[in-house]
């Protein structure tokens, strides 16, 4: 691999004032060729864009321009005007600020630099943010929520008109969400306050760089002018070749299943040989279930600690503290250490399920050995035997660098909603600059006059059709036509729903004693420990008395008092597990293509284990395996039930999506389907006629079944009844601001307001089909949970490539996808049969 | 009174099972039941008829409370009031009653009733043309309708029962009230479902909401501790086109 990375000559380092010369001299180091490259050319006025891998001394990169210009600049003697903050350091993690201003701070103070340095966080105190807007530090670190709050002030002309650089971290990790959306939108905002401010994007590899350079610069350039050039590019490539391997275990490599519990000992023995090692799952049960099986075999009783979102934040900040001390032997951790956050010396990282994903194996490979010339090493635990086939596939792309992040995307609407109230509260708003303004940020290039308009309705009285509510507008046209808010109240509205965020209902859980005096009378002891949160939706599943996993201990279901979840210690080992629909994130289209190519070609079934290699080979005697753009189709009889397998490979949500709709056809076909079961590898569906039988005959067609225009008619009805678009309405009704937040612990004084989301899109799916937020959910939905766009590309790739397989049983490709059914259940379906059960019962007990 | 919680009551299906019934459609899926001696039937839409008085019972429409929330800068669809309206309508259609009795929260708020635009003040109108209009005055809703047909009360003694808008703690005996909301959950096989419910032990009748909006309180709530015999409770599910019954020792919480 070659290593972009020269050494600058003396003449390039001039750049640089002397403190810094003389701290690079006194470090003995040298600053890198692109960290020079990017400061000549952003101090000359260029936005940048700096993609370079992890340990590339991204950070410092960033900043060069800003200090360099800081130190020339000096200290603003007191006495001076006001002088707004001259830098914006933007992550999209709370901790990450919180990091860089540590990594920060060290040098700058060892220059003995005169530069104040402040960050500003949710959880930064009220009367520290009231003291950085009179007086501002001259960098500031901080969220894209805390950016859009400034934005939407009075004052935010003054704060921000002297800003000369904007450094945005972590970039191609943004721009993908809502967050990043938001983001934009303020960018552009603050472009009109300070027009010769600078963007620096710091990023790690991405598919498509332009994408990003484009983010960084404006837009749309009114009539008559140039359009400006996209942010320049500095791309450092290569630093060591990983050392990736798949773990390779005594035990049989399961069929199925998300857990990788057969492989732990080996876990274990690698964490003994090495001095830190972080553990990546995919979901928080997987992680939770991790956990406890180590500590059942950690007879060293190495210090190993658990990491996740949902775990109370206070333990949370403990386990970041015990890593950064160096205090622990392993962390097991999901997404939340995803992002480039400096850890202590962690010298391995084990990836446990498949990584779904090359870009993010190769993100969370970059945690181990933070510096860019030693080679990180990595292992792979596989969990099922797709999962092996999806290793090594990313194994292979990593080497290859293979990117596959996702596109950015068109801006949502319900955070466009949320950025037109910000404007308004800032100052009043002449609709024609302000759609100018948001059409220069690169996600909404592309946005009509018209949904302009009814988005600025929607804000306002809610863009109904029946206009009933104008008396009660939150912001009104004035007669120079400019938009202003109605009264204060709306800005504190505005205020408290802030943040393209939406966490499902969480419940906190509560461990309480359980007495036995308290178990005669059926309550529970108050007032233990919290121990985190868990959904609601998860709880409403429980019965008291069911155990479960969480915060690393089995737990037994007392019952929800108030706003908490009671729980006490189980004292057993063997939980009732939660069944959750497997992996987080579904397969990549990258990885599922290669995964699709080796299936094809038993050339590279060498670097296989020898089981993986001869379930192949039985498969091949037995079935077929499919061409790389082949879709296999698999028939066969099990009990008194017909199942028909569909090899896709498309991930998970675009196989429910798609199971959702062939069981419609096939019901239509006569086929009377009962249900089906989706993984990130195939689509099972069974029913009770011979599906088979009909296809060999003709009476189904399988070419008419996976048709496109099943994206038609079909798609409409089952949306109709769909309850995952009620999950996506929820949440753009609340970015959208057409209904309040949940904050917890103000649901007991009462000013709270709860009303159901699902009821409201209800009503309004039955009488205004069209209206401006259901058309951004289904925007929402098609491009996230139901993954249309995924589903559309891959029925138009297997037109005329479809193979049927009618075989006598399972075959050895099937058995995986066999094993889940059971394991999870058609959600949406059968809900009256479930009520009739019930009801028989009592008719039972009467007759009885 | 708060109502949080996922909902699942299927409004679609009872927005979809009404137009069927305007339609003309012949009335099935309902369930007789006996309280304090008075037949009873439960309809799926959520009305109770009461045959041998010819009274029509609904509880808790929440009519407006769109408006309402949009008065403090929430603008919820304008259409919960014309929704809820319509099925009240349909079951009207049903029973053709002598009597309907509003059992109260009849507006989510007081200014609910005066604000009503003209043309659902009409829909009304023409509901109650022929019939007697019992509005039950609510804790939303506590100084009664302004300009809308019927009599405004607190209670109601008729036909050997009591109807009040919320439950008594003294005595439960022949009373038919709302407020409460109640939802029942039936589990079977990992799934729950979770539906709107009238509940009754014999003695006394809880309402479900009618209001499209108004969301549901389960049953095992502690605000109904103390209202029922639990050994003789049932609640009765509003289903997509029928009603189920199922003992509370059968329900889930």
């Amino acid at each position: 691999m070659d290593i972009v990375e020269t050494h600058s000559s003396g003449r390039d380092a001039a750049l640089l004032p002397r403190p810094f010369q003389k701290w690079f001299a006194e470090k003995g180091w040298q600053p890198r060729a692109h960290q020079l490259e990017l400061l000549a050319r952003s101090t000359s006025g260029e936005n940048m864009l700096l993609i370079a891998p992890t340990g590339a001394g991204k950070t410092l990169a960033g900043f060069l321009p800003s200090l360099t210009d800081l130190t020339r600049r000096g200290k603003i003697p007191p006495g001076s005007a006001f002088t707004g903050i001259h830098t914006l350091y933007i992550s999209p993690l709370k901790a990450l600020a919180v990091d860089i201003e540590r990594n920060l701070m060290k040098p700058v103070f060892e220059m003995g630099l005169e530069i104040s340095i402040e960050n500003r966080t949710g959880d930064t105190p009220q009367a520290k943010r009231q003291r950085q807007k009179l007086n501002p530090p001259d960098i500031l670190l901080t969220t894209p929520e805390q950016v859009a709050l400034l934005l939407a002030n009075k004052e935010a002309e003054r704060f921000f008109k002297d800003l000369k650089y904007v450094v945005l971290d972590e970039l191609h990790s943004l721009v993908t969400s809502k967050r990043g959306h938001l983001l934009s939108l303020g960018l552009a905002r603050i472009r009109r306050h300070a027009p010769h401010m600078r963007t620096i994007g710091l990023s790690a590899t991405v598919s498509d760089p332009m994408d990003l350079q484009r983010w960084l610069v404006p837009q749309n350039a009114p009539e008559g002018e140039n359009p400006g050039p996209p942010a320049g590019l500095v791309h450092v490539t290569g630093g060591a070749a990983p050392d990736i391997t798949i773990m390779r275990t005594e035990d049989r490599i399961p069929w199925s299943g998300h857990v990788s519990t057969y492989a732990i000992p080996e876990v274990y023995e690698e964490i003994k040989r090495h001095k830190t090692t972080l553990i990546f799952v995919n979901t928080r049960f997987q992680a939770e279930l991790l956990f406890q099986t180590l500590w059942t075999i950690n007879e060293d009783n190495l210090p190993i600690a658990l990491h996740h979102g949902s775990l109370d934040a206070g333990q949370r900040r403990k386990v970041e503290a015990a890593m950064a001390a160096n205090k622990l032997r392993a962390v097991v951790a999901t997404s939340t250490l995803d992002l480039g956050m400096d850890w202590g010396d962690v010298d391995l990282v084990v990836h446990v399920g498949a990584p779904k994903g090359a870009s993010r194996l190769a993100q969370r490979i970059g945690r181990s050995n933070h510096r860019m010339d030693e080679p990180s090493k990595a292992i792979l635990v596989p969990a099922n035997r797709f999962e092996v086939m999806e290793c090594q596939a990313a194994l292979d792309a990593n080497y290859l660098g293979a990117q596959d992040t996702p596109p950015v995307g068109e801006g949502a609407l319900d955070v466009l909603a949320q950025h037109v109230l910000g404007m308004a509260c800032a100052e009043p708003f002449d609709p024609v600059a302000l759609y100018d303004e948001i059409t220069s940020a690169s996600p909404y290039a592309d946005l009509s006059w018209e949904m302009f308009e009814r988005i600025v309705d929607f804000v306002a009285t809610g863009g109904y059709a029946l206009r009933s509510y104008e008396r009660y507008a939150k912001i009104r046209k004035t007669n120079d036509g400019r938009w202003r808010v109605s009264n204060p109240a709306v800005a504190q509205q505005y205020r408290l729903n802030l943040g393209t965020i939406v966490e499902a209902t969480e419940l906190n859980v509560r461990l309480v004693k359980r007495t036995a005096q308290g178990l005669a009378k059926g309550t529970v002891g108050r007032g233990g420990m919290s121990l985190g949160k868990v959904e609601e939706y998860f709880l409403e599943q429980l019965v008291q008395g069911d155990t479960f996993l969480f915060a690393g201990k089995v737990l037994r279901f007392e019952g929800i008092r108030e706003n908490e979840c009671l729980v006490s210690n189980a004292f057993s080992l063997d939980p009732k597990i939660p069944a959750y629909a497997g992996g987080k994130f579904p397969l990549s289209t990258y990885l599922a293509d290669q995964v699709r190519g080796m299936l094809a070609d038993p050339d590279r079934w060498g670097a296989l284990p020898d089981q993986v290699r001869d379930w192949l080979n039985i498969q091949r005697e037995r079935s077929m395996l499919p061409a790389r753009d082949e879709l296999l189709i698999e028939t066969f009889p099990r009990g008194k039930r017909f199942f028909m397998i569909a090899y896709c490979f498309e991930g998970r949500l675009a196989h429910q999506t798609l199971g959702m709709l062939l069981t419609r056809r096939l019901e239509r076909a006569g086929a009377r389907p009962l249900g089906f079961v989706a993984t990130d590898y195939s689509l099972a569906i069974w029913g009770l006629n011979d599906i088979g039988a009909m296809i060999k005959s003709g009476r189904l067609n399988l070419s008419d079944l996976f048709d496109e225009d099943m994206l038609g008619d079909d798609l409409e009805a089952w949306l109709d009844e769909s309850y995952m678009l009620k999950r996506t309405f929820r949440n753009c009704a609340v970015i959208s601001g057409l209904i309040e937040r949940r904050h917890p612990g103000k649901e007991k004084t009462g000013r709270q307001v709860t009303v159901s989301t699902d009821l409201i899109y209800d009503v309004l799916r039955s009488h205004e089909p069209d209206h401006v937020l259901l058309e951004a959910t289904r925007r929402d939905a098609a491009s996230g949970l139901l993954d249309l766009a995924r589903l559309g590309d891959m029925l138009a790739r297997i037109r005329g490539h479809i193979t049927h397989r009618d075989l006598d049983r399972v075959s050895p490709l099937a058995v995986p996808i066999m094993l889940e059914i059971g394991k999870e259940s058609v959600p949406g379906e059968a809900h009256d049969a479930v009520l009739q059960e019930a009801a028989d019962e009592l008719i039972a007990e009467a007759l009885g | 009174m708060r109502y949080a919680g996922l909902e699942d009551v299927e409004l679609m299906h009872r927005l979809a099972l009404a137009r069927t019934i305007s339609g003309g459609m012949a009335a099935t899926g309902a369930e007789e039941i006996v309280v304090n001696g008075v037949l009873a039937i439960c309809d799926p839409l959520g009305g109770l008829y009461l045959p041998e008085t010819g009274t029509l019972v609904v509880s808790d429409l929440h009519l407006e409370k769109g408006a309402a929330f949009a008065r403090r800068g929430m603008m919820l669809p304008p259409y919960d009031t014309i929704a809820t309206l319509n099925i009240l309508s349909a079951v009207i259609t049903r029973y053709d009653p002598k009597v309907v009795v509003s059992l109260g929260d009849n507006f989510h708020d007081r200014k609910g009733s005066e604000h009503l635009p003209a043309d659902l003040r009409s829909l009304i109108t023409a509901m109650a043309r022929g019939r007697d209009w019992i509005w039950i005055n609510g804790n939303h809703d506590p100084d009664g309708t302004v300009d809308l047909p019927g009599t405004c009360t607190d209670e109601l003694f008729y036909g050997g029962l009591v109807f009040r808008h919320e439950p008594s703690l003294i005595s439960g005996k022949g009373e038919i009230a709302g407020h409460l909301h109640p939802s029942a959950t039936v589990r079977r096989r990992e799934k729950s479902v979770r539906r709107p419910c009238f509940a009754s032990d014999g003695a006394r009748l809880l309402m479900p909401a009618f209001g499209v909006l108004a969301g549901g309180l389960d049953l095992r709530h502690r605000a109904m501790h103390g209202l029922f015999d639990r050994e003789a409770l049932v609640a009765h599910l509003l289903g997509r086109d029928r009603i189920y019954s199922v003992r509370y020792g059968n329900l889930i919480g």
